[in-house]
């Protein structure tokens, strides 16, 4: 056991700092160090200079055509894209449907669909949730029935995240309605412009739009576009469930989160002073960093243990409970930072990226929306409710 | 002792009710928000004609002799509605630091025609340094004449686009952060050499940024006496925060309620939601964290016309101090139950969390408040 990088490690380290600083767009770095909104474009530059470089699908093992990278290069690859203000990368096709189709998926599926994963030419989005099934997933009702070599798809999807920029949709859908909850579930591929799918917009609460919800009216879809068996596609979800939990502990954001919030709290005044000298709120900053270092130590155990064999198992839950409530701890405190000038409402600033003014610093207006928005990181996912039920059952055997 | 409303009372709660019922429903309050005003002048001629604008205030002030349970009735009843009508800066504000402290000509000239909705007031206390020190003022008024001038920068400032007058706190002598040495003044919304920056805020309301560029006061526009604006305003403040608390009860009412009937009716796992004890003990924690905020605000609205400043303005902050913590907890949880349609614009629980969220910041957040508190109960 040893905490400090190996020289071969700092050697990784350095050559992922050079590589980022040479290659993220320096508008693309500012907009996420203004934690301004990111356009498709945006992503889609700097995913694709990953791409290049083989470190996009940097979870993905060497012989699916990622870089087969250890623990601690996986560790040093996250912590350094959110120190330099990398984006995040989007999970749906890298870390969530790429492994599954890797894993379940045939020959076939696995040349068609991996490459542009890797290289970030196709943007995916997920088709999981529907308006009747939230925390219970498997009750999910979006239909597939068989004719001939295609599947007829009917329903709709929600909380479908970015959907309105994306080429394609994984889905889970119900195959055998006559069998129990996960047993007629299936796992399809779905072409975003194939003719019966409407995308409509979902409006959050500070105003912004990311999410959808996805109609299908008799949406075509070849009988190829099934990855692993019919009926047996909540393999496939549970799979797809436990990867998608582990990134969103977001450990290296809430690093570089805490880091912006001290920031904030030396230019923030307090009866004339900075606010970081004010104890009570300097505490309130160290308890959040305490939490983090714990969250970041559960992980690494995590990963270490991964590295020696094994799929992530039930203990991830915990990750993504502590990892939520930091992110939205982190908000909070930031809009305490802030105060009273959190009060205004710049949509023009927030959304449109015009040339409104801003009142007070560029941070100040963005600290309640973040807020607001963050409250959904305890419930996507799964929500916390879900996942201490998860640990509670599968962990602790209660 | 007796902890229950008079007769009158009661109407002037069904009156609110009802005025809330027949005009913010949430589609309606929507579309008032949309306006470019931000609110709708017919339902404050209708206040005016109801009573309220001067329901608070003494008869010789030309009011009706209520006082603050009066406003706290109202004011509960605006926060099941997420009223958007400016009476918190208008009445509460500026009406009620004009009848506690203005001359007679003032309560002539202003009071007299707020009580019949021709007048609207907004109070420009905050500063880009000042966080909740009331007393943090770097605007300054130099004599000029026989009058003021007013140079500086004031943020925040609600209502200012609809107010007429507006009740600025500036430095007449004194230095940083001395309380002592700040003066009132009201300043006409349209006087020269004063600029607006509007905006909307979070919740729906309307706030602007001011810059006073050599803004003429005359000695008549100085509220109570030169130097001495501080403990005016103070206790403005603190009467403002225990109508804000007010406010907060209704919202915490009308949030909790919406997500009992939510946790009733969502079905997952082939049961309603509230079936499971997760949810049902942390609805108990909503309901009784709406209890505790709702016997704070009673608390200090019996308290707020104490004699006793200190007295006074430990209700103010332990009730504020109670409100953002309930508000959050209430909030919070309202909007985790109701899962991701909570995080949307298009249920109604997403505005009253972002309503409770503000209120803990106005004036003063919870924090702020505890250690106002803990100052002034540990002296005594």
């Amino acid at each position: 056991m040893d905490l400090a990088f190996t020289p071969e490690e700092q050697k990784f380290a350095d050559d992922v700092r050079a590589f980022v600083r040479a290659n993220l767009p320096a508008d693309v770095r500012d907009k996420v160090k203004n934690g301004k909104h990111l356009g498709r474009d945006d992503y889609m530059r700097w995913q694709q200079a990953l791409g290049k470089k083989g470190w996009l699908v940097y979870t993905w093992p060497k012989k699916h055509g990622g870089p087969g990278f250890t623990p601690a290069e996986r560790y040093i690859f996250e912590n350094i894209c959110a120190e330099e203000y990398a984006p995040g990368i989007i999970p749906f096709g890298t870390k969530m449907v790429g492994p599954v189709i890797y894993t379940f998926g045939n020959e076939e599926q696995k040349a068609k669909y991996l490459d542009p994963i890797r290289l970030s030419t196709v943007w995916w989005c997920q088709g999981y949730s529907e308006p009747g099934s939230g925390s219970d997933l498997a009750s999910l009702r979006t239909k597939a029935e068989k004719e001939g070599d295609h599947y007829i798809v009917n329903g709709s999807k929600t909380w479908n995240t970015m959907g309105h920029w994306a080429d394609w949709i994984f889905c889970l859908v119900r195959t055998d309605p006559k069998a129990k909850p996960q047993e007629g579930i299936s796992f399809l591929l779905i072409d975003m412009k194939t003719p019966g799918i409407t995308v409509k917009p979902i409006i959050m609460a500070d105003g912004g739009h990311e999410v959808n919800e996805v109609f299908f009216d008799n949406v075509k879809v070849p009988v190829a576009n099934l990855v692993g068996k019919e009926n047996e596609g909540w393999t496939c979800a549970k799979f797809l469930l436990a990867n998608e939990r582990l990134g969103i502990a977001a450990v290296p954001q809430s690093k570089r989160g805490v880091a912006a919030l001290k920031d904030i709290a030396r230019a923030e005044q307090d009866n004339g002073k900075p606010l970081i000298e004010n104890q009570s709120f300097a505490e309130k900053i160290a308890d959040l960093e305490i939490q983090v270092t714990a969250l970041e130590y559960t992980e690494l155990r995590v990963l270490s243990a991964m590295a020696h064999g094994g799929q992530p198992g039930p203990e991830v839950s915990g990750l993504k409970i502590r990892g939520s409530e930091i992110q939205q701890r982190l908000t909070e405190l930031t809009m305490e930072a802030v105060g009273e000038y959190s009060a205004p409402y710049l949509p023009g600033l927030l959304w449109q990226g015009t040339n409104e003014a801003p009142v007070g610093p560029d941070y100040a207006h963005l600290a309640a929306p973040r807020y607001f928005n963050t409250r959904k990181t305890t419930i996507y996912g799964g929500s916390n409710e879900i996942q201490k039920g998860i640990i509670s059952k599968m962990v602790l055997g209660l | 002792m007796d902890l229950s409303l008079s007769d009158e009372q009661k109407q002037l709660q069904e009156q609110a009710e009802r005025f809330v019922r027949d005009k913010y429903a949430f589609d309606a309050r929507r579309k008032i928000a949309a306006t470019e005003r931000g609110w709708l002048p017919e339902n404050w001629a209708q206040f005016a004609e109801l009573g309220w604008l001067g329901m608070s205030f003494s008869e010789e002030d030309g009011g009706y002799g209520g006082g603050p349970i009066e406003t706290m009735i109202v004011m509960e009843q605006f926060g099941k509605g997420l009223v958007l009508e400016p009476f918190l800066p208008t009445v509460v504000l500026g009406g009620g630091m004009i009848a506690r402290s203005g001359s007679k000509a003032q309560k002539e000239a202003l009071l007299a025609p707020m009580i019949e909705g021709k007048k609207q007031f907004a109070l420009a206390w905050l500063e880009r340094q000042s966080r909740y020190n009331l007393a943090d003022v770097s605007l300054k008024a130099t004599k000029e004449g026989a009058g003021w001038s007013l140079s500086g920068h004031k943020g925040v400032v609600y209502n200012a686009a609809s107010a007429d007058h507006i009740i600025v706190l500036a430095r007449t002598a004194g230095s940083a952060r001395e309380p002592k040495g700040l003066t009132l003044f009201i300043v006409d919304g349209k006087a020269k050499g004063l600029s607006r920056r509007d905006y909307p805020t979070q919740d729906s309301l309307r706030a602007s940024e001011l810059t006073f560029d050599k803004v003429s006061a005359g000695a008549d526009a100085v509220l109570g006496k030169v130097d001495e604006g501080f403990g005016i305003v103070e206790d403005g403040v603190d009467r403002a925060i225990v109508a804000l608390c007010a406010e907060a009860t209704g919202c915490m009412d009308a949030i909790n309620a919406a997500t009992l009937e939510y946790i009733k009716t969502r079905k997952q796992f082939g049961v309603p939601i509230g079936k499971f004890q997760v949810l049902q003990h942390r609805m108990v924690d909503c309901f009784t964290n709406a209890q505790e905020a709702r016997s704070m605000t009673l608390m200090a609205s019996l308290k707020i016309d104490d004699k006793d400043p200190v007295v006074r303005a430990k209700a103010a902050s332990g009730a504020k101090v109670q409100i953002g913590k309930s508000g959050k907890f209430c909030g919070q949880s309202a909007v985790q139950m109701h899962g991701g349609m909570g995080v949307t614009d298009e249920l109604s629980v997403s505005h009253y969390f972002k309503r409770l969220t503000m209120i803990d910041l106005m004036f003063g957040n919870q924090q702020h408040h505890l250690t106002r508190y803990s100052n002034l109960a540990m002296a005594a």
